[in-house]
């Protein structure tokens, strides 16, 4: 059996290098097709009608003049009458045209009665949940009361972050062609080896029946794992129309409101600590609405990190809101509960009259991983001039802009997913990778050839990469940062099965055993003895006729040291805030990550500048927001719906822990780490500018204001 | 519901045959005969041909656009939008469409040498104006640059940065650090690629004044 250990880090030629995405240059010139890009010969256009109302039941639905417009093809009740209607833009039937335009137009021919049920669509305010909260039970260790009653020093403090949306820039849809009993399927999505079964189910199709590809995604962030309502439709719409395929993709007002959000959180929280800083007690009440499942919280997560504090109370209530469901939101719920955490946690320093770096540092011992966190407060604290520059609660200088310093922590696991990975080798000495797996954008194609090129001591352009079929060898979705372990040690081990292979075909020729041949710089070689050797190309030719075609699978529960699960994070922020204007601005941020091996430092680095840019966005501006009055969603749209802009970002300096100690562990995903702690340390450095909590998010001029008014939350 | 039939009302058409609102054929009907330009009324009577009285300004007509330097022929109707007959009708998919009303920039084209938002702009309009797509850069030096210095992700804002930025350095090859922010102030991107993105649109503009630094 081949040793598929990693080369050790100085032996490494392809991976630990800085190379170019692969995929890039096809991306910048346009050429890239994604899914929502492609039109297969005969295309026609689906459209999907919302309901206008947070909760109702449909009376009535005349599709007959929609039916009778030139140019429809299908139309389709997906709420037929007497059904109950559980949040606004919720789907009440689709269309298929001959074009978008007509298939819109149908649209408003359709005639339908509601009536109007009572709704909920905010849940900031717990008491007016009534029966909408459900309270998930009471989680104690040790003796919270107690221990709250003999602090030296008690916080109490109420914190909100609001439900956020994907919004990924290609909309959810897909095209579908259901003729005869096949299936051909191009979605947009994260799981491209599971998306054809999804809609197979939805179908009632055999899964085998189902082709689904996908060489691009435009964003998914969690949000892209399923068929979803919307390709099972318009595989009904294809088959109903003659075959032809069916485009339907969601727009912008259905994407931001149907298509996944982050659950929001808001929470009461009581904790105490003893004069020298030692946290002693933890007591919270979180609540949070994720659409009508309400939205739950593992109590594990409270306190974020500094989880062994001795005495804690956790109590966490589900709203059930009129307002679309959650999906998984890169890094589910840890952003959040990093928010209410380190909110409160700053709050209780300052109370102390304790720099928070000290603070957390001192309690360190509180966190599964200690020395981690304690050299990532220092490493950070340096990159930001922690020491020179930090001052106590309120820039007390002269004139409107202050300035202040925050800091926060995030955790994550990202071990690799299930992987299955074939490597042929072929009698011409061209090798090809191929696994079901997809690249979301963090770099997969490029690390997954880094991978293969290093074991067989080719060069990258050597290795051609087969992805983003459910025809290939199946590998997990693309989520919780599970890809990049998974991948990198599916090809790793199927491409050196594939190598011990051509090292026995060639054996013979080269006069050594099989297991004393190694392959470097494009030559098979007896161990240490470069004269001894073939080109590559000569080596793959002894095999005649027949390719080598090896597998090889990332088994979750024997990684073989390959990939690991588990870091820590540190992000530091230093902002500015107009107090007359209550405009937040960033002034920079300094992300310090444990990441285990890094295959590509470039690509890394990408992941986390994203992260800290998503982190921007999140503190600042993104918000759904909801009326009550009417039931619907006010920023449907990315006009209101804020995103960050190139000029919102201020200087982020990202500092990669790569160190011989976590390089041994293995590949370790970060995905989903390097966006949690940005939003709380810029919220921490808002407060320290400004002398008083925002207790919630996003900071937005009225949030800001109100604060410094004195008015409490909301 | 689509946010088009709550939010969008119907707006009376613009006197003059020029800068068609979007937005006014999006809303329900107005009256053929308060469009004032030729093409217009020829649509509409096919409109109102095909589909009996008050019906919403459709029908197909013929048009030639002017892509990348090419006289293209192509089937629209008055609401079709420019974005949108490149992507579904002429299968030019490099513009892409994301907030499909001018925020977002994922749908930048250059007509007649301006970077416009290919989704507020109707195809009609387009007539007679030289559109520059992605797909007529070449091997522009910005492509290079957003390749090298990784400003991008998922990829999905990215040929709407390119055009952002290769516009930006057509007229103003020496940008500061905050003229870039400003030119490229108009796209989003969701993936977080702005770091990169600053440092190829410096990059590109070295490259393009060969190399020198000043
Ligand atoms: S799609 Fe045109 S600006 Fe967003
Ligand atoms: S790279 Fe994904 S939206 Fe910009």
């Amino acid at each position: 059996m081949p040793n598929y250990s990693w080369p050790p880090m100085e032996q490494r030629r392809v991976m630990g290098k800085r190379l170019a995405r692969l995929d890039g240059a096809a991306k910048a010139s346009g050429k890239a097709k994604y899914n929502s890009d492609v039109r297969p010969a005969g295309t026609i256009h689906g459209a999907i009608l919302h309901c206008p109302h947070a909760h109702c039941r449909v009376r009535s639905i005349d599709t007959s003049a929609a039916k009778a417009l030139s140019g429809v093809t299908s139309v389709r009740v997906a709420a037929e009458p007497g059904k109950e209607i559980m949040w606004p833009n919720a789907e009440i039937a689709f269309v298929a045209a001959r074009t978008e335009e007509i298939a819109r137009e149908a649209l408003r021919l359709i005639k339908v009665d509601y009536e109007v049920l009572p709704h909920l669509v905010r849940e900031e305010n717990l008491a007016a949940a009534g029966s909408r909260a459900k309270p998930a039970g009471e989680v104690v260790t040790g003796d919270p009361d107690a221990a709250l009653r003999s602090a030296d020093v008690v916080h109490e403090g109420e914190y909100g972050i609001p439900v956020i949306t994907h919004c990924c820039l290609e909309p959810h849809g897909s095209t579908v062609q259901w003729s005869g009993n096949k299936v051909e399927f191009w979605p947009s999505t994260q799981a491209i080896s599971n998306v054809g079964g999804d809609l197979a189910k939805g179908i009632e199709l055999a899964a085998g029946n189902v082709h689904a590809h996908m060489d691009y995604v435009g964003g998914g962030f969690g949000s892209k794992f399923q068929a979803d309502l919307w390709g099972i439709q318009a595989a009904h719409m294809s088959k109903e129309s003659g075959g032809k395929p069916v485009k339907l993709y969601l727009d912008r007002a259905a994407e931001l409101t149907i298509a996944g959000i982050r659950p929001s959180v808001y929470g009461k929280i009581r904790l105490g600590a003893k004069r020298d800083g030692t946290l002693v007690a933890w007591d919270s009440l979180t609540w949070m609405t994720g659409g009508m499942a309400g939205g739950g919280l593992n109590a594990d997560l409270l306190p974020y990190v500094f989880r062994n504090v001795p005495n804690r109370r956790v109590n966490h209530t589900a709203v059930a809101t009129n307002t679309g469901a959650q999906r998984a939101w890169r890094a589910p719920n840890h952003p959040q509960v990093s928010f209410v955490t380190c909110a409160a946690l700053d709050d209780l320093a300052a109370k102390l009259n304790m720099d928070p770096l000290d603070f957390f540092k001192k309690n360190a011992n509180l966190t599964v991983r200690e020395a981690v966190y304690v050299s990532q407060l220092d490493k950070a604290a340096d990159m930001i001039e922690w020491k020179k520059r930090y001052h106590s609660r309120g820039d007390k200088t002269a004139g409107s802009m202050k300035r202040g310093l925050g800091l926060a922590v995030g955790t994550w696991q990202g071990g690799g997913h299930a992987s299955q990975c074939r490597t042929n080798i072929h009698p011409d000495g061209s090798v090809e990778v191929e696994l079901g797996s997809q690249d979301i954008g963090t770099g997969t194609r490029t690390i997954i050839t880094q991978v293969a090129a290093e074991s067989l001591g080719l060069p990258m352009n050597a290795i051609k990469l087969n992805i983003g079929d459910n025809g290939l060898p199946p590998s997990g979705a693309s989520g919780g940062s599970t890809t990049v372990g998974g991948v990198a040690s599916s090809s790793r081990i199927a491409t050196l099965n594939a190598l011990e292979k051509l090292f026995e075909a060639v054996a013979p020729s080269l006069g050594a055993p099989a297991d004393q041949l190694e392959a470097v710089d494009g030559k098979i070689q007896v161990k240490g003895n470069p004269a001894k050797s073939l080109t590559w190309k000569a080596a793959c030719a002894k095999l005649g006729v027949k390719t080598i075609s090896e597998n090889g699978a990332n088994d979750q529960r024997n990684p073989r040291g390959l990939n690991a699960a588990g870091v820590g994070g540190v992000h530091m922020a230093d902002v500015s805030v107009d107090v007359e204007t209550g405009v937040v601005t960033v002034n920079k941020v300094v992300a310090v990550q444990d990441c285990g091996l890094i295959i590509n430092p470039k690509l890394a680095e990408g992941q986390v500048f994203g992260g800290v840019i998503m982190g921007i966005c999140a503190a600042l501006m993104e918000e759904r927001v909801m009326d009550e009055a009417t039931g619907r969603c006010l920023n449907q749209d990315m006009e209101f719906y804020k995103l960050a802009g190139i000029g919102d970002i201020g200087d982020i300096q990202v500092h990669m822990d790569i160190t011989p100690d976590h390089d041994k562990r293995g590949v370790v995903g970060l995905g989903e780490p390097a966006t949690i702690p940005t939003i709380a340390a810029i919220a921490n450095a808002c407060t320290n500018a400004i002398g008083v909590r925002v207790p919630t998010l996003p900071l937005t001029p009225r949030n800001v204001l109100n604060a410094l008014a004195g008015r409490r939350m909301a | 519901m689509s946010k088009k039939d709550t939010e969008l009302k119907p707006k009376p058409a613009p006197e003059s045959g020029k800068g068609f609102s979007r937005r006014g054929f999006l809303g329900t009907s107005t009256a053929a005969g308060a469009v004032g330009s030729g093409l217009m009324e020829q649509t509409a009577e096919a409109a109102q041909g095909a589909g009996g009285k008050g019906i919403t300004l459709a029908g197909e007509t013929e048009i030639t656009l002017n892509i990348n330097g090419q006289p293209r022929k192509v089937t629209v109707e008055p609401r079709t939008t420019l974005l949108d007959a490149l992507r579904d009708r002429m299968e030019v998919t490099g513009a892409k469409r994301v907030c499909d009303r001018g925020t977002c920039g994922a749908c930048s084209v250059i007509v007649n040498g301006k970077v416009s938002y290919g989704c507020t702009m109707l195809a009609i309009d387009a007539q007679g104006k030289r559109i520059q797509t992605i797909e007529g850069f070449g091997n522009h030096p910005v492509i290079n640059a957003f390749v090298q210095h990784d400003g991008l992700q998922c990829g999905y804002c990215t040929p709407g940065m390119v055009v952002a930025a290769k516009a930006l350095l057509d007229r103003n090859p020496r940008p500061s650090s905050q003229e870039i922010l400003e030119g490229m102030g108009g796209n989003l991107c969701r993936c977080g690629t702005y770091v990169g993105i600053k440092q190829a649109v410096a990059e590109a503009a070295k490259e393009l004044r060969g190399g020198r630094n000043a």
